[in-house]
């Protein structure tokens, strides 16, 4: 069963930590416990998005830039 | 021509977006509210004649389109354009398409707004009208060197400000050579990045500064003085607590400081509402102009509380093309007036932003709240976070606190964090009841102080 990573908080999502920069994580790339996958930003402030556990082929069901709500699903990986 | 019977057209959001509306229908206008996706159910939305979706959540898709927002007015017959605060309040580029389109924005030329939001240029303009500026460098600085050059006649430490900056953003504080030859290229770096103009300059730091700026008026002729605000109470360079008139000057030091805003604005042929910012620094007895904004102030209230003008009615009569109603010699201060700002942040716990479901509300009798909170109202989590202003008047600045403190008691926002918790800490400060309070002051204060949970 894949495993999800969940936006603690209702907001933007975005995969850059800047819209000239390169993504935090590609699709299909993996990522270890406490690495950087995304940020929310709730009230013009913007907060760490981290995978608690290890994963592999990370495949984002957000867009980048899309407005989530707490809870959604942001990634799924094996 | 009379604003009466025309329509007006809201480009923003939130608690200003409502206090537009109140001023547009006391003065006879049909409202046209702009919103987003997110802000259907927003009480600008509820209050209006008829509202406008603009597009997406996201600021940068909605608020923010110069394009969607002017195709938005002008399909709905829109006379006129009210641009609040923030968002695209002070784009030239915006200014100039709604005039473009044949509205009226309800604020100064696109020109004045292009030359103002320049640092570098309001600066000139400011010297040119006998405004007083910072020590330090008389144009842009463009080498180490320019920046050494400035350094040796004004004494460290100086702050380094980027051109295209406002807001406090872009500000380093250098306090030595090496400091200084590491972080002008950055600093112009980071400018470039951020405001696409890496343009900067240096100035004299300031101690014990205060943060005072002045309210002016004007109708592209003639312009008048609304006396000055305090917002020396800070966090993240970002004002929480308001008053006018300024505790720490006297009537000569106010005099002076208006008096200049006054000249300063005629000079650029000033139309509509603006406000001077200064730093003030009591040991001098000298201000030191920070920037102009071409637009009303969220802390506007308290100006109106001391001198019974309502700035938002006065700017959309003058956009309108009435002449200037108010006669400087007619100007009063009345008392004393303070405001805080409330907003859907936990203070106990970092300041966490709380996009939550509004309970129950009860506002206290004798203050005033402008806010955009209604009992059922689910915040979006997509803008700031700002829920309403708590407003009180006394007759002195002594009175004013402890209204403030009465209104603090009563006042009941269930089913939300917000800051309240903060200013019934603040209001017993002492340094802050004696006004003794500077531009760092809120900062070390939440470093020592813990609050409890709301």
């Amino acid at each position: 069963m894949a495993k999800q990573i969940q936006s603690p908080l209702p907001g933007t999502f975005y995969r850059r930590p800047s819209p000239d920069a390169p993504a935090f994580v590609e699709d299909g790339a993996e990522v270890a416990a406490g690495d950087v996958i995304g940020l929310v930003e709730v009230m013009k402030t913007f907060h760490e998005i981290k995978a608690e556990t290890g994963g592999a082929n990370v495949r984002f069901q957000v867009e980048n830039e899309a407005p989530v709500t707490a809870g959604a699903v942001l990634a799924e990986m094996d | 021509m009379s604003p009466s019977g025309k329509s007006l057209f809201i480009a923003n959001r939130g608690e200003i977006a409502v206090r537009v509306n109140s001023a547009a229908k006391a003065l006879g206008c049909k409202v046209i509210q702009a919103h987003s996706e997110a802000d259907r159910d927003m009480l600008a939305v509820r209050l209006a004649d008829e509202a406008v979706e603009i597009g997406p959540p996201q600021a940068s898709k909605s608020y923010l389109d110069v394009e969607k927002v002017v195709q938005a007015a002008k399909a709905a017959g829109a006379d006129a354009v009210h641009p609040g605060y923030g968002f695209l309040s002070e784009s030239a580029r915006f200014a100039a398409a709604v005039e473009e389109a044949g509205m009226i924005f309800v604020g100064p030329g696109a020109e004045t707004i292009a030359r103002m939001g320049d640092k570098v240029a309001a600066r000139e303009a400011a010297i040119a009208a006998g405004v007083p500026t910072a020590p330090g460098s008389t144009g842009r600085i463009e080498t180490v060197d320019d920046a050494r050059a400035v350094v040796a006649e004004i004494g460290y430490p100086v702050m380094i400000k980027a051109a295209a900056g406002g807001g406090g953003r872009g500000i380093r504080v250098v306090e030595t050579d090496e400091d200084l030859a590491r972080l002008i290229p950055q600093a112009q770096t980071e400018a470039a990045a951020a405001f696409g103009d890496g343009g900067l300059y240096v100035e004299r730091m300031v101690t014990d500064a205060r943060h005072v700026e002045v309210q002016i008026l004007g109708d592209g002729t003639r312009a008048v003085h609304l006396f000055e605000r305090e917002c020396s109470l800070q966090r993240r360079r970002q004002k929480v607590w308001e008053e006018a008139p300024a505790a720490c000057l006297s009537a000569a030091s106010r005099e002076r400081v208006c008096a200049a805003s006054v000249a300063l604005a005629e000079a650029v042929n000033y139309r509509g509402a603006g406000t001077l910012e200064f730093l003030y620094e009591p040991a001098r007895d000298e201000f030191y102009f920070m920037e102009m904004n071409t637009r009303i102030q969220v802390e506007h209230p308290v100006t109106e509380m001391i001198t019974g003008v309502d700035l938002v009615q006065e700017m959309i009569r003058i956009a309108f093309g009435e002449p200037m109603r108010l006669s400087q010699d007619a100007l009063r201060i009345d008392g004393h007036a303070i405001e805080v700002r409330v907003n859907a942040e936990d203070p106990a716990n970092g300041f966490m932003p709380f996009p939550g479901l509004t309970g129950a509300l009860h506002i206290p009798e004798g203050a005033r709240f402008d806010t955009m909170l209604y009992e059922g109202y689910a915040i979006p989590p997509f803008y700031d976070s700002l829920l309403g202003k708590l407003i009180v008047h006394g007759r002195d600045r002594a009175e004013a606190i402890e209204r403030l403190r009465a209104a603090l008691d009563e006042i009941r926002i269930d089913g939300l964090k917000t800051t309240l918790p903060l200013f019934r800490a603040l209001v017993d400060d002492p340094e802050i009841q004696a006004g003794e309070a500077n531009t760092a002051y809120l900062e070390s204060w939440l470093e020592t102080n813990t609050l409890d949970a709301a």
